[in-house]
């Protein structure tokens, strides 16, 4: 999984958490909280998908690796590569 | 002196209308809104659903987080405020009571949780964060406070099916006590999303079925099995007279009196001795007498001992002797709405103070004997004389019983 897919694979969860957001122009490097209106509620919801959809878990001491695109995509596309590469 | 209390605004989500105009209209038609429904764990069974537009108020994002009682207690809030004309954005948000009835809250959000979970071998770390909120007993009135920005209480009457009553008379006392200067108030139920509760009723043989589903619910009926499950809500603002008057409010109807009461006999079993007492307190506290109710609205459920049970306590109280009392039911049209139920139902009595006409209890093709009231009306619409005074009875499991009663506002 290349970066860029990773953050795809993001938006989508994004897009069913916070259904009434314009999610056709967020920006990669701005924190997502600054940009949607999304709570803590809603960054856990993020972690419960990924575990839900692709069994990655995200430890509470990483929680702020979600902050944006950007870091959600270096932080997570190694975890889905490892997961690919055990299957 | 006891400030005067009045309705001032009716929102109600039913499975036969969406407002008081539809609502009523099709209890004067005859119109059922009963369906079959497909149930975990169970395959076909009978319910009232509600078709409002949960989006006409609510984002999407609220329905994905909250409950369907909340999402019901919104669109009813929004909806009473909406007839009541008041401009709630000028309002002290600090004095506005929300007095919720219902019967139950959470039971739906577990069971969803617990059916997540199976798919995931029953590992809780997939358990949903949003469990507690969604499931703590003041969730339906907590949404609304938070959907309509309102900081004063908030809070849910657990009161088995008599709850629907309950939020009406506490807004009342509350409104009184000078606690709040404007009051949301009624009943709300989510029902019909718990395979529980329709199991819980199957399993006591208290579970209606029927070919056709319109004609499932059957209070008084000889061939009655059982109750229709149903969800809804109806919510009211209410206010003291002299605020209503000085905004210049429309007024339905003014709260003339109550009671509540307990049987303390048994968990399921009515107490006709104690819902006499109930009605008869009501009525004194009202300051009126039995001959004075014109409309009676029945709790009855359409379970077979239940309706009798009422039926004489009704008959202890009113008798033989009083002409002018119509007596009708509105389960049979929309099934049992739980915590809804009283509000609902005397939503659909209300308009009776202006068109003079009491709707019927439909789907009797075999009256009961033991059943049959003095001045029940079934099946056809009733045209009056007069209608100034409405009694609402509503009851619950554990023994709870609530009587309330309104009357035509005169200044």
């Amino acid at each position: 999984m290349t970066k860029d897919e990773c953050k795809k694979v993001v938006l989508a969860i994004i897009s069913d958490i916070a259904p009434d957001e314009d999610l056709s122009n967020v920006k990669p490097d701005v924190r997502l909280r600054d940009q949607l209106q999304l709570d803590s509620m809603d960054f856990l919801d993020i972690v419960m998908e990924l575990r839900k959809r692709h069994s990655i878990e995200v430890p509470e001491a990483d929680y702020m690796q979600l902050a944006s695109l950007d870091s959600c995509a270096e932080y997570l596309t190694p975890k889905f590569n490892a997961l690919a590469g055990k299957s | 002196m006891l400030s005067r209390i009045v309705i001032t605004g009716v929102g109600l989500a039913s499975p036969n209308g969406n407002n008081l105009t539809e609502f009523r209209a099709n209890l004067l038609a005859g119109m059922a809104g009963i369906e079959r429904v497909d149930m975990r764990y169970m395959g076909p069974v009978l319910a009232g659903m509600c078709h409002y537009d949960p989006l006409r108020y609510q984002k999407k994002k609220e329905l994905r987080v909250g409950t369907r009682a909340g999402s019901i207690s919104i669109y009813c809030a929004r909806e009473a405020l909406a007839d009541s004309g008041v401009n709630f954005d000028a309002m002290s948000k600090d004095r506005v009571g929300i007095y919720i009835g219902s019967t139950e809250h959470g039971t739906v959000e577990t069971e969803n949780e617990i059916f997540a979970i199976s798919k995931f071998n029953y590992d809780v770390k997939f358990w949903s964060h949003y469990h507690n909120p969604r499931t703590v007993a003041n969730n339906p009135a907590g949404e609304a406070s938070l959907h309509l920005g309102s900081t004063g209480p908030a809070y849910c009457i657990g009161a088995a099916c008599a709850a629907g009553n309950m939020g009406l008379i506490h807004a009342a006392q509350m409104l009184r006590l000078g606690e709040v200067d404007f009051a949301i108030c009624g009943g709300v139920s989510e029902s019909t999303q718990s395979f529980g509760i329709f199991a819980g009723f199957k399993s006591q043989g208290a579970l209606a079925t029927h070919d056709d589903p319109k004609k499932a619910s059957r209070p008084f009926d000889r061939a009655r099995n059982g109750i229709v499950v149903s969800e809804g809500g109806c919510l009211y603002t209410l206010e003291r007279l002299d605020d209503a008057l000085a905004r210049g409010a429309k007024i339905h109807a003014e709260i003339a009196g109550y009671c509540v009461n307990s049987d303390a006999t048994d968990y399921v079993l009515p107490n006709p001795v104690r819902q006499a007492e109930c009605v008869r307190r009501a009525i004194a506290h009202a300051g009126f007498t039995p001959r004075d109710m014109h409309i009676v609205n029945t709790h009855a459920t359409a379970t077979p001992l239940g309706d009798i049970q009422e039926c004489e306590a009704l008959r202890a109280v009113f008798g033989e002797g009083c002409p002018d009392t119509h007596i009708n039911n509105t389960k049979s049209y929309i099934g049992h709405a739980m915590g809804a139920a009283g509000a609902l139902e005397l939503a659909g009595n209300l308009p009776s103070f202006t068109d003079l006409v009491v709707h019927p209890t439909i789907n009797v093709d075999d009256l009961d004997p033991a059943c049959a009231l003095p001045g029940l009306v079934l099946n056809h619409p009733k045209k009056v004389a007069r209608v100034d005074v409405i009694l609402n009875n509503s009851f619950g499991m554990l023994g709870i019983n609530s009587a309330l009663i309104v009357k035509r506002f005169v200044p």
